[in-house]
């Protein structure tokens, strides 16, 4: 009984944290200029698969997974420079359909250049697996969840103590107010964007060598990510953390009590009910409409 | 303003009268009907967000809901396609009442969250159910007939969608006109002064999003019935951006947008299957190219640069 349980606990905890990247890095972007990145999930993709690809081409593991981040965060910017400044203000059907534009061409991209195969990458310290409670953990489990920990921490220090922090957490309250303090607020977006991509591209890498990847394995994470963002209240940090681990676990509880064949429907139906009693998420802001 | 846009119809009208004379072969039949299909869908679509405002990233899956109504209820329980149809309908109506009260207190990206949750619960229950809906390899879908005439030939479901198209442009065009329709624009420009004036804003998303659901739904049941097989792709995410992309590559809140969106967007994918593996990377390029140089969208773009608006 128990055991079962903690074995659908850690499964849900560790893909919950891959959410809970994905979130925030759909937080960064919501907070940095009201866009939902559509494209957020194929970061995720990108990060796996381009790790896949650096190891098999012979770098060394840490060599190749600082170039699986930096890439990604690489086309973040582009996507930021390219697609997102120049129609700044325009309106949310619009920036929708210009970040599937740009999933789509990540996708394709990546189904041209590596395939469709699914690919696997070797977890960073064995595959030994850890005894608890009559449970089993998988070592990179801990290292989803400690890399996580530490990117949750990092993060809060940075919007907190720091003054580029501080700078986007400004833009986020009033980018006007921000602007005439002297924020650079396109630096703002710029750096958003690179940021949440890294964090994506980072989830993926630590969570490949748990569910394997392939060009297409974006599309559903990257949805995910954006249920735990709302689930918590979009531009919220600590939402989508919480938000993140919430689908995560739900999800593999309700694939292990209720049907493993309605797993990926889960988050969705979490998200109807939770919108329908608190239209802002759990920790959404209360806003008031000026006329 | 009135005789101009009736004199759109007429053009419509015109051309899909006078196009099976042009059509070279049955490829390019079947790729009309398909346009006109997607086109009355859009129309219906772009009175939501184009003209009232509101988001919906999940309307694949009221056509998937018609669709299967019309693949499932004649195959398994023997019912006339007809009636198959109208319950398709009525179940998407029903569905979309029920849902569109608590979805419509929300706003923009939850908005899109919500109806995205929706299309998407709807498509995994069709992949899911395989004893009724074949699961992800669909099923195929009895013949549509009435008073004893079957409609089997290109030909005959090409003048079904034609009229039904013709009647659709119709409709929208006296709808825009309509209190009603004055009322979405209103709501659209401001939600708190339309309900300042009067405007019942809820009362008002909930009626176009049913409407514009049952579109979908009876548009599906006919796909299914042309296409003589459904399969759950029909009703998945990226056909909902679909058409989304339909309404505002075309123009928002332009009934000849519809047109030309679900045209273009109907005919690219074959043009792009010449580019063999590329085809995503294009389409997807060609959706950010568009929205950046045409946020507005082609028609209502082109209009205002000719100075002539709708």
């Amino acid at each position: 009984m128990l055991a079962q349980f903690l074995q659908f606990l850690f499964s849900g905890v560790t893909v919950g944290a891959t959410y809970a990247l994905a979130a925030l890095g759909f937080t960064l972007i919501y907070n940095a200029s009201n866009v939902i990145n559509f494209a957020q999930g194929e970061f995720i993709m990108l990060g796996g698969m381009l790790a896949v690809f650096f190891v098999q081409s012979g770098l060394p593991l840490p060599a190749a997974l600082v170039l699986a981040i930096l890439v990604p965060a690489v086309v973040g910017v582009l996507i930021e420079k390219l697609a997102i400044e120049p129609v700044k203000g325009a309106e949310t059907v619009t920036l929708i359909i210009i970040t599937i534009g740009a999933s789509l061409v990540i996708r394709g991209l990546t189904a041209v250049i590596f395939g469709k195969g699914t690919h696997s990458l070797p977890a960073f310290s064995g595959d030994e697996p850890i005894q608890i409670l009559g449970a089993t953990l998988m070592p990179q489990s801990l290292w989803v969840l400690g890399v996580t920990a530490i990117v949750v921490v990092v993060l809060w220090y940075f919007f907190n103590r720091t003054l580029s922090g501080k700078a986007m957490l400004a833009t986020s309250y009033n980018r006007v107010a921000a602007e005439l303090v002297g924020i650079n607020t396109n630096g703002v977006l710029f750096m958003s964007f690179a940021m949440s991509a890294a964090l994506g591209a980072l989830g993926g890498i630590l969570v490949t060598p748990i569910t394997l990847t392939s060009y297409d394995a974006g599309i559903m994470m990257g949805l995910k990510g954006f249920v735990a963002a709302v689930l918590g209240g979009l531009g919220n940090g600590l939402g989508a953390v919480v938000g993140g681990l919430l689908v995560g676990i739900l999800e593999s509880m309700g694939a292990g009590y209720l049907s493993s064949a309605y797993k990926d429907a889960i988050p969705f139906v979490l998200i109807l009910f939770i919108l329908f009693f608190m239209p802002r998420g759990l920790f959404g802001a209360r806003v008031t409409d000026r006329v | 303003m009135q005789k101009r846009a009736y004199f759109g119809l007429y053009i419509v009208i015109a051309i899909l009268a006078l196009l099976p004379l042009v059509l070279p072969n049955s490829f390019y039949m079947d790729l009309a009907i398909r346009m006109a299909i997607n086109a009355v869908i859009v129309l219906g679509l772009n009175l939501l967000i184009g003209f009232a405002g509101q988001i919906s990233l999940g309307h694949a899956g009221f056509l998937g809901i018609g669709a299967y109504a019309s693949a499932v209820l004649p195959t398994h329980f023997g019912w006339h396609p007809l009636l198959a149809m109208g319950a398709g309908a009525a179940a998407t109506g029903l569905l979309a009442a029920l849902v569109a009260r608590p979805i419509f207190k929300l706003k923009g990206n939850y908005l899109a969250m919500a109806t995205l949750g929706l299309g998407i619960i709807l498509n995994i229950a069709l992949r899911n159910e395989a004893q009724w809906t074949g699961g992800p390899d669909g099923m195929p879908v009895p013949a549509f007939g009435l008073f004893g005439f079957e409609l089997n030939s290109d030909k005959h479901w090409y003048w079904v969608v034609a009229i039904l198209l013709s009647v659709s442009v119709w409709a929208s065009l006296n709808l825009i006109d309509s209190p009603f329709g004055r009322a979405l624009r209103a709501l659209h420009g401001s939600e708190v002064a339309s309900r300042v004036v009067g405007v019942d804003v809820v009362r008002y998303k909930v009626a176009i999003f049913v409407l514009s659901a049952v579109f979908a739904s009876l548009m599906g049941s006919i796909t299914a019935h042309y296409v003589g097989f459904v399969t759950p792709n029909l009703a998945d995410f990226f056909h909902s951006i679909e058409l989304v992309t339909m309404v505002v590559i075309g123009g928002m809140a332009s009934v000849y947008g519809s047109l030309v969106g679900a045209v273009l967007l109907t005919a690219l994918p074959q043009a792009l299957a010449t580019f063999e593996g590329w085809e995503t990377v294009v389409f997807g390029a060609i959706l950010m190219i568009c929205m950046i140089f045409l946020p507005k969208g082609l028609v209502p773009t082109l209009a205002a640069k000719f100075g002539k608006g709708e």
